[in-house]
């Protein structure tokens, strides 16, 4: 019942926010231990840095990584020199600015389950011989799980909602770059679109509201492990 | 088997604390915030102290001098903390074997049955932390540092959370430590109950320093500490062998090196080796000898001391053939009755006072 491009857009929109929250996750656990854990010189300033993109408004964003990211761009160029990595009209650059949009919500779950977690237990684990590495990764990841599951599940959704930095740097290419609310967008901008941009918002919000399930569910599951009642 | 000399600085407060011991089981014993928590993290090494030195088991852990410093994770102590600090999203089986595997195998003399068995935590393995009660908690805490094969056990008041009957319960599993696997333990504590039941030497800690070590009977008869070891449950603490039991009367005669004493709720057989602790409050002194009393305990005796404090009451200590007993009088009784170095007296003791609180097992 769904034509071929609106298809298109849904899945896109799907591997652009997975992508999104995929790559920016191991970042912004390693910033929220940052923020959470060390003191450091211009801590403060960094931590405006990490939430700028909250309070910017979204074009600004996208224009900032079309300037930097860009076929012409400092970045842009070295990237695709080196690597043959391409942000700019693709839809890795779609990924890459809803990962940016969404990077301050995720960072911000993760430091706050990070700083509900007891460090009393991480030295116990250091007396029973565990290397700070294994501690992390036995004692204080499981802890932060639910704060983990919360800031994917912010940035995920924010991710599928993403419009303005997208359509900035990217802009509207079907098939490559053109994401949910871009479609939805672009539909109610040609005459006779009505009815395709409201099945797409009907879609949007079963999307989210599904996320938001599944999330909910994970979430609980992890804090009683968390927790350590029996499951 | 343990040596302990460090000198530290954490905000106001200064920690200069100086001991060894070669027993199994020394107490740090002191008011909270003498200093005693922050003594067994310098052995753990969670705490880098300014200069000092830690040698366990002829292992130098610390020595600022030479500049040696083992991290926490290779020092393998067994560090038991007053909280349990159970992982709390593992189960009670994955929280015992967490540190099994750092310790290098042929270090590794623990055996999951036999720890499990000796705490009976069998039935606890597939729980998680957050249902057990908090004696549960402490069961597998104790395990858990065990199972990591450590040099030496540090438990750091590990009945302050619980209840009474809980604590009752756990004196008795680390007894069984102490008896069966002759683990060296530094046992944190301010209850002097936990002392006469665990401990052989003590070290009494005071605003950060520790201040005397020793045999627990000559710290605690010593009248000079009496102000750091207790008003109110500090007493003299003697050795003694069980010598008979009176069934009928729930009775337990206890011989001592200069007398006997009558207590009740004793529960070793004769031939045992108990430690009593009789409290100073629990003590009247008599310049003759009663008669028409129901004091079982008379022990003839002499004044050795005469406490110099200044308040209504005073500390005396009377010498029992070789053992010293302390009695708390008021300063009135001391005048009237003239007590003074030198002078024959008795002890009175009323067996009730003696229960099963006041007796450890050897």
């Amino acid at each position: 019942m769904l034509m071929p491009d609106e298809w298109e857009a849904i899945r896109l929109s799907l591997r652009v926010s997975l992508w999104a929250v995929a790559a920016s996750l191991p970042l912004a656990v390693a910033v929220a231990m940052l923020l959470a854990r060390v003191r450091f010189p211009g801590k403060s300033l960094f931590d405006a840095v990490v939430h700028l993109p909250l309070v910017l408004p979204p074009v600004v964003v996208g224009y900032f990584l079309l300037l930097l990211l860009g076929r012409k761009g400092p970045l842009g160029a070295w990237l695709e020199s080196t690597f043959g990595l391409v942000f700019a009209f693709r839809w890795t650059g779609a990924a890459l600015a809803a990962a940016v949009m969404g990077f301050p919500l995720m960072v911000r779950a993760i430091r706050i389950s990070i700083e509900a977690i007891d460090t009393r237990i991480e030295s116990a684990a250091a007396t029973l011989g565990a290397n700070p590495a294994w501690v992390f990764a036995s004692v204080t990841l499981p802890l932060m799980l639910p704060g983990i599951i919360t800031g994917a599940l912010l940035s995920f959704a924010r991710s599928l909602g993403e419009f303005g930095a997208t359509i900035t740097f990217v802009s509207n290419i079907p098939g490559e770059t053109r994401t949910l609310p871009i479609a939805i967008y672009s539909y109610t901008q040609v005459p006779g679109g009505d009815l395709q941009a409201l099945r797409l918002s009907i879609i949007a919000v079963v999307l989210s509201l599904g996320a938001l399930l599944v999330s909910e569910v994970m979430v609980r599951r992890a804090t009683a492990r968390v927790a350590g009642r029996d499951a | 088997m343990l040596e302990v000399d460090i000198r530290h600085r954490q905000g106001g407060f200064r920690l200069e604390a100086s001991f060894a011991s070669d027993v199994t089981v020394t107490a740090l014993f002191g008011k909270s915030g003498a200093g005693k928590t922050t003594v067994v993290n310098v052995i753990a090494g969670l705490i880098r102290p300014a200069a000092g030195r830690v040698v366990v088991n002829g292992q130098v852990l610390l020595d600022t001098a030479r500049r040696v410093w083992v991290p926490v994770r290779q020092r393998r102590v067994g560090y038991v903390f007053q909280e349990g600090r159970l992982f709390p999203h593992l189960t009670v089986r994955q929280n015992l074997l967490y540190g099994r595997f750092f310790t290098p195998a042929a270090d590794r003399y623990a055996v999951l049955e036999q720890v499990v068995g000796l705490l009976d935590i069998a039935p606890l393995l597939d729980r998680r932390p957050a249902g057990l009660s908090g004696g549960e908690k402490q069961r597998v805490a104790i395990g858990r540092a065990l199972l990591a094969s450590p040099r030496i056990l540090l438990l750091d008041e590990p009945l302050a959370s619980l209840d009474p009957g809980r604590k009752t319960e756990i004196l008795f599993y680390i007894e069984r430590l102490r008896d069966e696997l002759r683990i060296p333990m530094v046992y944190v504590t301010h209850e002097i109950e936990e002392i006469v039941r665990l401990a052989e030497r003590m070290v009494l800690m005071s605003d950060g320093r520790s201040v005397a070590c020793g045999a627990v009977s000559e710290i605690m008869g010593r009248l000079d500490l009496r102000p750091m070891t207790g008003r109110f449950e500090g007493g003299a603490v003697l050795d003694a062998v069980v010598a008979a039991h009176d069934l009928d009367y729930g009775i337990t005669t206890l011989a001592f090196d200069g007398g006997e004493l009558q207590c009740t709720g004793v529960d070793a057989l004769p031939g045992e080796r108990v430690r009593v602790r009789i409290r100073a409050r629990d003590v009247a002194i008599s310049l003759e000898r009663p008669t028409g009393i129901s004091m079982r305990n008379v022990l003839a005796g002499r004044i050795a001391e005469v406490g110099t404090q200044r308040g209504p009451e005073v500390d005396v200590r009377i010498e029992i053939g070789r053992v010293s007993l302390l009695a708390r009088l008021t300063r009135r009784s001391a005048d009237d009755l003239g007590l003074a170095p030198g002078r024959p007296a008795y002890a009175l003791v009323k067996s009730v006072a003696l229960d099963h609180r006041s007796v450890g097992y050897a």
